[in-house]
């Protein structure tokens, strides 16, 4: 009986496998097919909305956060130098912008072969990210080319002339942005360190090629501007938290698409960075209030919202290498150390940063950079390999000492070509129309002065 | 004719109006106002920087009451306004020579 059975299957299983090889074939072909498609349509929904929540940081995030903490009088032109990156930016992008950045061509700047966005399409670049469209790829690495000129803006917030800003923004692209981005995300970035790059550096979202960048230019942009006239004998108070307020929670929330988005797919890795940042934004938030608490005697709206701001600052470059706790650690240091700089380093040395974009994202950048040399781990982040196939140690927690020089060597290179930079962009833009607002202009504000235009209109 | 100026805290203006209606005062004319007396300014703290802030918010009632009421008003005011702390403002009182009803030319103690 039972000999029967088996020949019976025998004889079945030999009749399938007959018939098998094209069959079969073809419909593993047509599976593989359809797992790729599924894939590439999660992973592009989740780039998609990732690409809206970051230019949603800048607009309304930011330029909320900023124009709450200048006077009435210039709420709108502040706003308008966040708004105006929004369009200028993107069309420079779109031009050569893309092309300098992720272009191949040599470790320091890309070259054009994607000038005019050409062949940048629905076929993903393979090198960058694997299963979105390479025009989605595109569209997301716009809104940190976008956002990294508007935080410089609030270095001179008040002083700052629009048109000039505005200029400068274009310039300063050019010359500091596109660099550095190139080097540390292009493919053959001397930074790079999952493409060719001479010294690996981590910068999983940024830390480097967007707040040290920012921040330092914003420092020297604030000394080469100069000072608001009357700081810091005459006050020049907030005129809204509340702005601020919902701008800093709207920058928190659209940093989940700045972080988590950075793992370019709808990954576990993307959950990590999620996690990393929130852990980061939570801790400084905390940290920066209880050191206003001890030092000042109270904690305040204003000092939450710097806290948070400073600890995802920090937790940028290392959110998808870090452990959760790793990033509360961070946040906890990057909101005590961003206070002290704001509160107390500011006044020694005088300069007037009106919005603290040095103390908080300059200063939170380097520690994030450094940080994620101690703390970068391959439980976290398996991406790089050894030349054996096994994962590569990553920071100190591995093992892997070296990592801490590399990030420095990292953050000098950024913070000379920001500084650098910046100084040239800020010479030629000089040489062709005022970067700063006159002085007559400065006491009435740039709302009317430079936008005829009013925030708050009384007599509507 | 007394023109009555009251400046008073902000949080202290329900409680004056509804003493005022208590005792049939119904022309009122109410601003916000900012000032200070000797009561100055407090200090807020905006990212460690400390600003004194001279100019507090007042509420500035004005209202023109007949001769033979200016007492029985002013002490209703002083019992609804007072605190007993700095801060509780001050009331001036001026004579007024005329007041005139536009809406029909009434005029003096006729037109309030």
């Amino acid at each position: 009986m039972s000999y029967r059975i088996v020949t019976g299957l025998l004889l079945l299983s030999s009749a399938l496998f007959a018939r098998a090889p094209e069959g079969i074939e073809a419909e593993l072909a047509a599976l593989r097919a359809a797992v790729k498609s599924s894939q590439s349509a999660g992973d592009n929904a989740w780039m998609l909305i990732s690409s809206a929540l970051v230019l949603m940081m800048t607009g309304p995030g930011l330029a909320l956060f900023y124009c709450g903490l200048v006077r009435k009088r210039n709420v709108l032109g502040t706003m308008m130098q966040s708004f105006a990156m929004m369009a200028v930016i993107t069309l420079v992008w779109a031009v050569c912008g893309y092309s300098l950045v992720f272009g191949e061509g040599t470790p320091f700047i890309g070259d054009l072969r994607y000038l005019f966005l050409r062949g940048v399409g629905a076929e993903p670049n393979a090198a960058y990210a694997p299963t979105i469209p390479h025009q989605t790829f595109m569209i997301y690495q716009l809104m940190f080319a976008i956002i990294t000129p508007a935080l410089i803006a609030g270095a001179v917030a008040e002083p700052g002339r629009f048109g000039g800003m505005v200029l400068f923004s274009a310039f300063w692209a050019f010359l500091v942005f596109f660099p550095v981005a190139h080097m540390v995300w292009g493919n053959g970035g001397f930074l790079n360190a999952y493409l060719g790059g001479k010294v690996p550096v981590f910068d999983f979202a940024g830390g480097t090629v967007v707040h040290i960048s920012s921040g330092f230019s914003a420092l020297v942009t604030a000394l080469y501007i100069g000072k608001r006239r009357g700081y810091p004998s005459q006050q020049m108070m907030p005129h809204s938290i509340v702005l601020s307020f919902v701008g800093a929670c709207l920058l928190w929330v659209g940093w989940f698409g700045f972080n988590a988005g950075s793992a370019l797919a709808a990954s576990s890795l993307a959950t990590s960075a999620f996690v990393a940042t929130h852990f980061g934004s939570a801790a400084g938030a905390l940290s920066w209030m209880l050191a206003e608490k001890l030092r000042k005697g109270k904690a305040s709206a204003l000092g939450a919202i710097s806290g948070a701001v400073a600890g995802l600052a920090t937790i940028t470059q290392g959110a998808g290498f870090v452990q959760p706790f790793s990033a509360v650690l961070i946040g906890l240091i990057a909101g005590a150390v961003c206070f002290y700089m704001v509160t107390a380093v500011k006044d020694r040395f005088g300069y007037d940063d009106s919005l603290d974009v040095f103390g908080v994202h300059g200063v939170g950048g380097l520690i994030g950079c450094t940080l994620t040399g101690f703390f970068a781990t391959r439980a976290v982040n398996s991406a790089l390999k050894l030349a054996s196939g096994q994962s590569a140690p990553l920071g100190v927690i591995d093992g892997h000492w070296m990592q801490v020089p590399n990030q420095l060597t990292g953050a000098a290179i950024g913070i000379a070509f920001a500084v650098v930079g910046t100084l040239i962009a800020l010479k030629i833009t000089d040489l062709i129309v005022p970067l700063r607002i006159a002085e007559r202009d400065e006491s009435t504000g740039m709302d009317l002065t430079l936008h005829g235009e009013e925030g708050y209109n009384f007599e509507a | 004719m007394y023109k009555i100026e009251a400046i008073i805290q902000p949080f202290k203006l329900e409680g004056v109006r509804e003493a005022l209606k208590a005792i049939q005062i119904d022309g009122l004319t109410i601003t916000e106002v900012r000032g200070h007396g000797r009561q100055k300014g407090h200090k807020e703290v905006y990212r460690g920087r400390e600003y004194n802030v001279d100019l507090l918010p007042k509420i500035k009632l004005e209202m023109v009451i007949p001769a033979d009421r200016k007492d029985e008003v002013i002490r209703t005011l002083i019992g609804a306004a007072r605190t007993g702390s700095i801060g509780d403002g001050k009331i001036f009182v001026s004579e007024i020579a005329d007041a005139i009803r536009i809406r029909n030319d009434d005029r003096g103690e006729a037109a309030l």
